[in-house]
């Protein structure tokens, strides 16, 4: 996502800014030589992709490249790089997606031994490190991970297994096809001969990858789809032996903090730091440079300060006299901000979409509905903060780092450091959450100029949560205003929606001032309704602060106002929600992504990843069914519902709230059900539902930036409030829609549950009380007036 | 010179008596089992045993512990096997895994007090200790059945 973001960005600012675009930074530089050392076979493995060579796809089609093939580096098509079998038979599975809780090295590794035939307690994971020449695309992000290389896992074990076959073939003199390879076993059934994995493992090691793999029928997995397997980190994770960004520990190693501009865009004017240096354990104090607007991924700068523990690193950072120039962004204040998107919502701005006549029916529709929609900024804030370790020395980089996307790291300390690729490496470590915060490695490189600056000490450099809260990459601030013409029955004839939000864009380029076609189709453009005249606009919106990812990304303010609005059109035509909702979809049917405007369509095939409306209604009637719908609720108590497309998964959300006499609204139960496709490993997408629930009800509910001067307003977690334990539902009920087939279109998991959470609890406070909120966090506005 | 015992070992410690017991246990101990969230009580993630109480040892300093014992998410169990433990485990409750050894010392700790507590007890103790994975519901199964209250889930579990 990094990559396609990156050229939108450019293109989009190269149609509207006076200024020139700067040149792309991108990922495809010069790499290092692979599968280099003693006895490394250069093996040409060529595996059908699933998701290509369809006799149907027209020429364009064919040329456009569509999920793992269409990153940088796609697929590296080779099992060996990724499977290892030891003459004791323990199988070793390089996963390279970073794991951040959504238990993707786990899964990784359930699907390569389940079509290796693998014993599960004999198969380990291990981390592949910043090598996308090597490994292939790593940017975890976008819900992508099981999307994009469940099929070929599954190729490469199965391959690995047709390996280990041959090779006991050959030792016994019988054909293959005799050979059966079960649970780490090698049977010849005539002879009762067997022979363990690790008793040919050498031998298989040497025979050529097979041209063509013959998968197991899904009916036979052991592993995949059952849900029995427990998270491959659970010891380590419950005993405190997991290993963190931070967890390193290095011989000689420093501590360091930085006190970074308050400011986007600002600078160090001056700084004093003799009280600073008095603190004892202090080693070196220092300036760093940051990138000026737009800073990438590249550190803000400011001042740093090294120190022998990390105690004495925060003292001394409090002890600095840091006299700043604020810059461009000094004036930054929510309040008035907010007041501007509204405005340019309310008037007419880029058209993304069009179909039909939006102003001669607006013009002859019986009723007219309206209504204005706003979503805060709002930041990861994952529990571990940014965090990475790093040593430079002798014209060498090594770092570890709790990052998403360690290629991204790797390229950005090759330009910070001067350093050409062979001599920096990116360890990466569990991360302790990542939530889109961690694609960025802005921390890794200052880390890296830490230890550059001290003479190559290993150097740990740690954000505090301040820190977090006050230099991130915040979740976009967002304006909607949809408007909706309707006939005699109440049902939209007219529909105009103008969303206006600063773009992600802004930190790559020239600020674009649109959101870009990847941020379009989170949930606007592809609004799958059927409506026969419908336009979307974008008015200008200008950046202020780095704006980045947060799970789920701009389906959040689209969902949140697009599924609001359907239940005040419903209230409005006298209907229940629910009804008019699936009406307002239509009968089932698939919609071509491109030809409702979305050309992006999360980076897949349109002809293999539709827009399936049969899929959209499954998901809002099994929430329905699954929260009672239509039951009659005590008074205080409402159901609310929302459903909603986004990551090519399909999820909806039915929420039940009880709002007291003073207004505070309780979530008690949510049913959310979700259909993604196949389901490789369903008690990790059930673990994810639940996680977007609770993530979901805190911007729903609680958390919010805000910005006065350029600053953000909140310093830790008193101010910006994510939901604990207390608030969290006591019923949270996860319905997964099922599927047959393993070789469908798999969508996202663990994103799509985030953006239904919020309408529905909107939702349902209407319902219990009649007061409709409009703006996020929903905090104490169900009390009314 | 502070004394103070961690995980059943006696140590000293000579630097800044004010160092919270995080930094001295993460830095100074190399024992990086308990995190660091927020720096000022307000997740739990650095939650310790302290002279047996569940503490926020981001903001206790080194010298409150003199003469204590210390008890980390790595000393919880000579093997790893605490019921809290287990029934982590048991539920897998962990997403990133981050919080959870803040989250299983503090429910050691309420089980210690409150051997069958009720949802409302959980949240009461719970309510310190932030995850922002979002796994409450499956805190409170795995301390209701580290309790006793209900069985590990059934089915095999590889």
């Amino acid at each position: 996502m990094i990559h396609e973001l990156k050229l939108m960005a450019e293109q989009a600012s190269q149609e509207s800014a006076t200024q020139p675009a700067t040149r792309p930074v991108l990922a495809n530089v010069s790499r290092r030589g692979i599968l280099g050392g003693a006895g490394a076979l250069v093996l040409a493995l060529s595996l059908r992709s699933p998701a290509q060579a369809d006799e149907t796809q027209t020429k364009e089609q064919k040329e456009h490249k569509y999920g793992a093939d269409g990153m940088p580096h796609g697929w590296r098509d080779d099992p060996k790089v990724f499977i290892a079998i030891a003459p004791d038979g323990t199988v070793t599975v390089t996963n390279h997606r970073s794991e951040m809780g959504q238990g993707v090295r786990t899964s990784v590794a359930l699907t390569v031994a389940d079509e290796l035939e693998a014993d599960w307690p004999k198969v380990k994971v291990v981390q592949a490190w910043g090598d996308e020449q090597r490994f292939g695309n790593q940017d975890t992000d976008g819900s992508r991970s099981l999307r994009h290389f469940f099929q070929h896992f599954r190729h490469a074990g199965a391959a690995m297994r047709a390996m280990l076959v041959e090779a006991a073939a050959k030792q016994w003199g019988v054909p293959a096809s005799e050979v059966t390879a079960k649970n780490h076993t090698l049977t010849h059934a005539k002879s009762g001969k067997t022979l363990g994995y690790g008793d040919v493992a050498e031998a298989a090691g040497k025979l050529p990858v097979p041209a063509t793999v013959t998968l197991k029928d899904p009916k036979d997995f052991r592993y995949i789809g059952t849900g029995k397997i427990g998270l491959i980190d659970n010891f380590d994770i419950t005993t405190g032996k997991a290993v963190y960004g931070a967890d390193t520990k290095l011989d000689g190693m420093l501590y360091a903090t930085i006190a970074r501009p308050p400011v986007y865009g600002g600078t160090v004017k001056s700084f004093d730091d003799s009280d600073a240096k008095k603190v004892a354990g202090v080693v070196k104090i220092f300036k760093i440079d940051g990138a000026p607007i737009p800073s990438e991924f590249m550190p803000l700068g400011g001042v740093a300060v090294v120190a022998k523990n990390t105690w004495a690193a925060l003292k001394a950072r409090e002890a600095l006299k840091i006299t700043w120039d604020d810059g461009p962004n000094a004036t930054y204040d929510t309040d008035v901000f907010r007041k501007e998107l509204e405005e340019a919502a309310r008037k007419p701005g880029k058209v993304v979409r069009t179909q039909g006549d939006v102003d001669a029916a607006m013009a002859k529709a019986k009723t007219k509905v309206v209504a204005e929609y706003f979503v805060p900024h709002l930041v990861q804030a994952p529990m571990e903060p940014p965090a990475a370790i790093a040593r430079v020395k002798d014209g060498v980089c090594e770092a570890w780092a709790s990052t998403q996307g360690p290629q991204a790291a790797n390229d950005r300390l090759m330009k910070a450091l001067n350093l050409p690729d062979d001599k920096v490496t990116v360890n990466v470590t569990l991360l302790g959450g990542g939530f889109g915060r961690k694609s960025k490695p802005d921390y890794v490189v200052e880390a890296a100029l830490c230890s550059r600056e001290v003479g190559g000490a290993p150097v740990k450099l740690a954000w505090t949560r301040d820190d977090d809260i006050h230099h991130g990459f915040y979740h976009t601030i967002s304006a909607e205003r949809i408007e909706a013409g309707l006939d005699e029955k109440g049902m939209p004839v007219a529909w105009l929606h103008r969303s206006c939000a600063p773009t992600i864009g802004s930190i790559f380029a020239p600020d674009p001032k649109h959101e870009l076609p990847f941020e379009l189709g989170m949930g606007l453009v592809n609004t799958p309704f059927s409506i026969p005249n419908m336009r979307m606009e974008n008015p200008e919106a200008a950046a202020h602060v780095r704006i980045g990812w947060f799970r789920s990304v701009s389906n959040i303010p689209h969902a949140f106002a697009i599924q609001s609005f359907v239940s005040e059109l419903a209230h409005a035509a006298g209907r229940d929600p629910k009804d008019y909702l699936l009406d307002l979809i239509g009968p089932p049917k698939t919609i071509d992504p491109t030809a409702i405007g979305d050309v992006w369509n999360y980076g897949e095939d349109p002809s293999r990843y539709p827009i399936d409306t049969g899929r959209l209604r499954g998901v809002i009637e099994a929430a329905a069914k699954g929260a009672g719908w239509g039951r009659q609720m005590p008074k205080g108590r409402g159901l609310g519902i929302a459903g909603h497309y986004s990551f090519v998964t399909y999820t909806a959300v039915a929420a039940e709230v009880e709002v007291d006499e003073k207004g505070q609204v309780k979530v008690q139960a949510i049913d959310i059900a979700v259909d993604c496709g196949p389901q490789v490993n369903p008690e990790r997408i059930r673990s994810q539902m639940e996680g977007a629930v609770v993530m979901g009800m805190g911007l729903a509910l609680t958390s919010e930036i805000t910005f006065k001067q350029g600053r953000a307003q909140q310093n830790n977690f008193d101010g910006y409030e994510i939901i604990r334990i207390d608030a969290a539902p006591k019923v949270v009920r996860v319905h997964l829609v099922p599927t047959g087939k393993y070789d469908g279109p798999l969508g996202g998991v663990g994103e799509p549950g985030v953006p239904p959470v919020a309408p529905a609890i909107a939702n349902a406070v209407f319902a219990a009380t009649g007061r409709r909120v409009r703006q996020l966090p929903i905090r104490d506005q169900a009390a009314g007036a | 010179m502070i004394k103070l015992t961690v995980n059943g070992a006696a140590r000293s410690f000579d630097g800044d008596p004010d160092m919270p017991l995080l930094w001295y246990l993460r830095d100074e101990v190399g024992l990086t089992g308990s995190k660091f969230g927020c720096g000022a009580a307000l997740c739990g993630a650095c939650t310790i045993h302290l002279g047996g109480t569940a503490v926020r040892s981001c903001v206790t300093p080194v010298s409150e512990a003199e003469g204590k014992e210390v008890v980390t998410i790595e000393g919880l169990s000579p093997d790893g096997n605490h019921s809290v433990q287990v029934a982590w485990r048991d539920q897998n409750v962990a997403q990133c895994g981050y919080c959870q050894g803040g989250q299983i010392m503090q429910a050691a700790s309420l089980l210690k007090d409150t051997p069958k507590p009720t949802d409302a007890q959980i949240d009461d103790a719970m309510s310190g200790n932030l995850c922002r994975c979002g796994t409450y519901p499956r805190i409170r199964a795995a301390i209701h059945q580290a309790a006793g209250q209900t069985a590990a889930p059934k089915g095999e579990r590889l």
